[in-house]
């Protein structure tokens, strides 16, 4: 079987893509660093990847607001050719600005079962600050099938000034919850609910990160990039039974999906 | 058809105003004291050829928030813009706006032609203030009048375009014939910083040319001969307590002391020191490591924001332009303030609270280093009254090249080529600005020397350079700083020469003279040598990404700058005469040893109450709030965080990363400081520096043997014999101390004339030398950090204790100088760090703390509370000298000391490895998080973990997030 090929996304001022790239390599894709002008030149060679993987970062300055240039890119020039991309089964994955990008876009959450489309943004950090610190998630892989084990609680970095995800009409939340839709919420170490400094940001619901009603197109504030060995973690000195960093396991989870897609 | 709308984005109501709070929260700076409501609106002038029905589309689709906020729309001509009680800031024409480029893309992606955006921000304010208060805060608060213009009572921003072009003359200027008075007229007039002697040789060499110099001459003699980009103090002629018995005289000082340690201790894993943009050194088989830190502390006190932030962005260049181009893979910042608790009343005329320069040198650092991407994994913040008037702010970048990258050159025939941000008026006169001294009227004469940056055009560049130079496209490479292009052509074309032709350099706005084209300091600007037949490939790759590139030229071997503009030939010198054509000038320093002061004493009594108020200090105070802001894990390098222990709030002795993805090979990043010990001895500064940037690096598990260290002097007017006599003691101990260290200086800056002048008092900084220490980690894995790891382990202090205490905290806290400066005996350090080093390659170590600010007893308190976990500890039992009083014991502050943490059962490989050297066993670790001290059976002190951490890492923050605001600062 072909290696699964994923384009890992560069623009002005996104700069996670080269530990995206080597997250995905690990995992024995083949990542590409494609720049957003090549793939506007010709957006047929998006035919070529399984995934498109949108790093972090600051796409054009976050100017405006975060993620909002570089998702009027993606909604005007190159609309047509990512719901292709989408429709034939591709996968979109967006960290930190990726994920920004993706909901300014309306991909991420997209529709409900209703199809009623929601409405939803990221916005400033409660503190108002950008903040690094790291956090405990736990995942729901009902429905995103990147998530190896439903229920784990693993630990991650965020590193964002925007980041609080909520949506224009409450009821909506619940209804991405009920639907599986929720793929990481911030929790406490042992899985209750957080408030900041574990919720880093004050999203409603502790919602850390989020996919279509598809499961293919999954964003996340966390970096699991960030975390693929165990000298990564802040805390590595002293918890010596890791073996790998946890964010391997949704590059893993997501490997498998394309494999067997 | 041209129309400019204005359109204004509000929070919808129902979301918190966060900004807007934070202005309320910070009004009792401005002496308000009535409750205040503040709400915030951003406002964006769009002029273009788009309707009322396209404006409308892009603010609901652009500009504002679909979830979060609304957008009203103005026809800019018709509407007056009035809104009572509001203060409107924006950008003044002219300075950089990089979100007008990101909005004319996006707009143009939706179908709208955009020529010109400006953008800003409102504060409507509900409270009892008239216009003259809401004038009062803004420009004491909101604005910053260097660069920004506000409005009260008006929201509309004008709509104001560049002029028009013009052509410019050929100008010269009479100097062969005029009086020394006239010379000196016509270097102040002109901004120029030129001294009467160097004036006269100026006029001399174009007696030999037979003609007067034009402007565009004299700028670039100015530029090329500043302290900034010279360094002619440091590189002068000096004579050392004439006429004494310890009377020396330096050719070069800069040679004789921090160079000649370099080469005499020729270390192997030097591969280019002191004549490019950064040091670089060895990092594996194919891999080099170049590391560069800058001062950037003029700009910073004008303008903290982008002062840092364009420091940042600078010293990101020099590592780009080191060798042909290192890729940046970890950031250090230091800035030195006056302390967070300065009455208001105190702060001199035309100097701004050290709290807002400190907020907004953090802000600066963290938007272009995040930005840029790079890990921002160290630094330090010293305080001190005395850089009221001169903040420092050290900007520091490691880089990453391949080995055959290192090196460069530069041939005839070679194309000029100028990639990155366009050129405008900004930063004109910035290296000669930053030579001289600031005054209280240095904020409003001098605002045209403030940069603003722009960190995504610089990621652009970034980008750009690391492809082309793997793809050799360019033969050598240098940056824009000081100076612009005439600063990098001139030194890139020094031994061969150049012909310049300014007219296709891409520029902000049209109206910019030649001089001004050639001396900017806009930011973001490489220049790169490339051969005519890679030019065509080089601008395509920049096309690609969104790069402008423009051919300014050819270098030549003329030995000639030649430099035209529209076909006017504006400079025609000798390239020797440029760079050697400098006089030498002979300066007079001298040292006298300050009057003996007192060391301090601490009732037994006492001990617990000092503890938790040099935690408490800002100095030693958690800097987390500042810390978390800077992007410290992007690039997935970063192994040893700054923010270590069981809930990531422990203070990190060194940064560890792992630059290359899928190796354990790392480097640990270090930095020493201690401004107070050069107010009893500079040598001891310089001593107490390299010891403290070496211990950081070693307690990590940095190589002491394979490490390089930096100097970066921050000095007063040396033209003044006491300044330079004591820059002249530093340096000297700078040489002895890193020869007997075996670690070779391999970068170094220096900037002088930080003193204020106000009120008819002058401020002069303290000495400052900041030493940065980069070390090799040959395995990752057997990195160390700080917290406590377990019960029951043992504790030893490593080092000696002796009666120390000259600037130390406790003395300065007491208000006390201390009687001795701790000194350092080399030879030991050397082999002190060396075993030490051992036992952690040998796994023996699980924690390590360096001693430095508040000794002892504060180096357990952040152990135990970054480890959550115990110590006992017999203070009697550490090595110290005779002398050694309880006090110095406890709080003392003598070099190479550490407090090791051994795991029970390695106690006696431990203490085979560390004998010969002074090492004794303190205490052990134990299940409850309290710290225990005891003098043999009295007991000290017993402070719980909470207790501790209580008065440690609320203080700093506390001041910062403006908690304090309203009552302690007046």
């Amino acid at each position: 079987m072909a290696t699964p090929k994923v384009l890992v996304l560069r623009c002005a001022g996104i700069n996670c893509n080269e530990e995206t790239a080597h997250a995905w390599n690990m995992v024995g894709a083949e990542a590409e660093q494609v720049h957003l002008n090549r793939l506007l030149e010709s957006p047929k060679i998006l035919d070529g990847y399984a995934a498109v993987s949108i790093p972090g970062g600051f796409s054009y300055g976050d100017d405006i607001a975060s993620g909002k240039v570089l998702a009027t890119e993606l909604t005007t020039a190159l609309s047509d050719a990512l719901h292709r991309f989408v429709d034939r089964g591709g996968m979109v994955w967006g960290i930190c600005n990726g994920f920004q990008v993706l909901v300014k876009t309306g991909l991420l959450p997209g529709k409900l079962k209703t199809g009623r489309t929601v409405a939803a943004t990221l916005t400033w950090n409660d503190s108002h600050r950008y903040e690094d610190r790291w956090v405990h998630v736990q995942l729901d892989g009902r429905l995103c099938s990147v998530v190896e084990k439903h229920g784990a609680i693993i630990e991650l970095p965020v590193a964002h000034g925007e980041g609080k995800f909520i949506t224009a009409d409450p009821a909506d939340l619940a209804a991405l919850e009920a639907a599986g839709q929720v793929v990481l919420r911030y929790v406490s170490a042992n899985g209750g609910q957080t408030s900041y400094p574990g919720n880093p940001n004050g999203s409603v619901g502790g919602v850390a990160g989020v996919c279509d009603a598809t499961g293919r197109v999954f964003g996340l504030m966390p970096h699991p990039e960030r975390f693929l060995t165990p000298f990564q973690h802040p805390c590595w000195t002293r918890e010596k039974h890791r073996t790998e960093g946890d964010g391997l396991s949704l590059f893993r989870g997501a490997m498998r999906t394309l494999r067997s897609s | 058809m041209n129309a400019a709308w204005q359109i204004e984005v509000r929070l919808a109501g129902s979301v918190d105003d966060a900004v807007g709070h934070q202005v309320e929260n910070n009004l009792g700076w401005m002496g308000v004291t009535a409750p205040v409501s503040v709400t915030t609106a951003r406002q964006f002038l769009l002029v273009g050829s788009i309707g009322r029905a396209e404006a409308e589309r892009l603010a609901r689709d652009l500009l504002a928030d679909a979830v979060t906020e609304s957008a009203t729309v103005h026809e800019h001509a018709v509407w007056d813009g009035r809104r009572p009680h509001s203060v409107t800031v924006f950008r003044k024409q002219g300075v950089t706006d990089p979100v007008e480029a990101s909005v004319k893309r996006a707009a143009g992606r939706l179908g709208c032609r955009i020529d010109h955006v400006r953008t800003g921000t409102t504060y409507e304010f509900k409270g009892p203030l008239d216009d003259a208060a809401l004038s009062r805060i803004g420009s004491g608060m909101l604005a910053n009048t260097a660069i920004e213009d506000l409005r009260v009572g008006v929201v509309r921003i004008p709509d104001i375009r560049a002029a028009h072009a013009s052509t410019f003359a050929r100008r010269e200027v009479l100097l062969r014939s005029v009086d020394d008075a006239t010379l000196e007229k016509i270097s102040r007039d002109g901004g120029l910083s030129l001294s009467l002697e160097e004036m006269k040789a100026i006029a001399a060499y174009f007696v030999r040319e037979g003609r007067e110099p034009t402007d565009v001459e004299l700028e670039t003699l100015a530029q090329t001969w500043s302290e900034h980009c010279k360094h002619k103090t440091f590189t002068g002629s000096v004579v050392y307590n004439k006429g004494r018995p310890d009377e020396v005289h330096f050719k070069n000082l800069l040679k004789e002391t921090i160079k000649a340690a370099t080469e005499k201790i020729a270390h192997p894993m030097c591969l280019s020191v002191f004549h490019d943009n950064a040091g670089v050194i060895a990092f594996d088989d194919v891999n080099a490591l170049c590391i560069k830190v800058e001062t950037h502390n003029h700009p910073s006190a004008i303008e903290p924001y982008g002062g840092a932030g364009t420091g940042v962005g600078g010293v990101i260049r020099d590592i780009l332009g080191t060798g042909r181009g290192a890729k940046p893979v970890a950031n250090i910042d230091v800035f030195c303030v006056a302390s967070p608790d300065m009455p208001a009343a105190k702060v001199p005329k035309g100097c701004m609270h050290p709290l807002r320069t400190l907020r907004g040198v953090v802000a600066g650092v963290r938007d272009y280093g995040n930005q840029m991407g790079i890990p921002t994994v160290n630094g330090a913040v010293v305080f001190d009254d005395r850089y009221v008037g001169n903040p420092l702010v050290y900007a520091g970048t490691v880089g990453l090249m391949p080995r055959s990258k290192v090196t460069k050159e530069v041939r005839p025939g070679d194309l000029i080529v100028a990639l990155g941000g366009r050129t405008g008026r900004d930063g004109i006169h910035g290296a000669t600005f930053s030579s001289a001294e600031l005054h209280a009227e240095s904020e409003t004469v001098d605002s045209g020397a403030v940069q603003i940056g722009n960190a995504i055009t610089e990621k652009k560049v970034m980008d750009v350079i690391l492809v082309a130079r793997d793809r050799d496209l360019f033969r050598a490479i240098t940056d824009c700083g000081a100076g612009g292009f005439s600063s990098a052509v001139g030194e890139m074309g020094a031994e061969c020469g150049a012909d310049v032709v300014l007219d296709d350099a891409p520029l902000k706005y049209v109206g910019l003279s030649p001089a001004e084209i050639w001396i900017s300091e806009a930011q973001e600007r490489m220049v790169l040598a490339v051969q005519p037949e890679r030019i065509q490939s080089l601008l395509a790759l920049c096309r690609e990404e969104d790069v402008e590139a423009a051919v300014l030229g050819t270098f030549t071997d003329t030995g000639r700058l030649r430099i035209t503009h529209a076909g006017i030939l504006h400079a025609d010198m000798d390239m020797q005469f440029l760079h050697d054509g400098l006089p030498n000038t002979l300066r007079e320093a001298t040292y006298d040893p300050p009057p003996l002061g007192a060391d301090p004493t601490i009732a037994q009594a006492d001990v617990s109450a000092w503890l938790l108020k040099l935690l408490a200090t800002p100095d030693i105070a958690s800097k987390e709030w500042i810390i978390r802001q800077y992007d410290h894990e992007v690039q997935a390098g970063s192994v040893v965080k700054p923010l270590v222990g069981t809930r990531h709030h422990g203070p990190s002795d060194a940064a560890v990363v792992a630059p290359v993805l899928g190796s354990r090979r790392g480097f640990a990043l270090g930095n020493g400081i201690a401004p107070r010990h050069a107010d009893l001895d500079p040598a001891s500064a310089a001593e107490a520096g390299i010891d403290e940037a070496l211990r950081n690096v070693v307690a990590v598990g940095g190589d002491p043997s394979h490490c390089a260290i930096l100097d970066n002097f921050s000095w007063g007017n040396c033209r003044k014999p006491d300044r330079l006599g004591a820059m002249v003691r530093c340096a000297v101990a700078c040489r002895d101390t890193a020869i007997a260290l075996g670690t070779p200086f391999i970068s170094g800056k220096d900037s002088l004339n930080n003193e204020y002048q106000a009120d008819g008092k002058t401020i002069v900084i303290p000495h400052t030398l900041l030493v940065t220490a980069l070390a090799i980690v040959p395995d990752i894995a057997k990195s160390v950090t700080m917290d406590l790891k377990a019960a029951g382990n043992v504790l030893y202090q490593v080092g000696e204790t002796k009666e120390e205490h000259g600037g130390s905290a406790l003395s300065h806290l007491v208000g006390v100088s201390g009687l001795h400066a701790p000194r350092i005996d080399g030879a030991a350090a050397k082999s002190l760090f060396a075993a030490l080093h051992r036992t952690m390659t040998d796994s023996l170590v699980v924690s390590c703390h360096d001693l430095s600010e508040g000794g002892l007893a504060v180096t357990l308190a952040e152990m135990v509370i970054a480890g959550d976990t115990g110590a006992e500890v017999d203070v009697m039992k550490a090595v110290a000298s005779q002398d050694a009083t309880l006090t110095a014991r406890l709080f003392g502050e003598s070099l190479t000391r550490f407090v090791v943490e051994v795991p029970r059962g390695k106690e006696s490989s431990f203490e085979t490895a560390m004998a010969g050297h002074p090492c004794a066993r303190i205490g052990v670790t134990t299940v409850e998080p309290t710290l225990v001290l005891r003098a043999e059976d009295q007991t000290l002190l017993r402070l719980k973990g909470a207790e501790l951490e209580n008065a440690w890492r609320p203080s700093l923050t506390a001041w910062l997030a403006g908690g304090h605001a309203n009552k302690e600062v007046r």
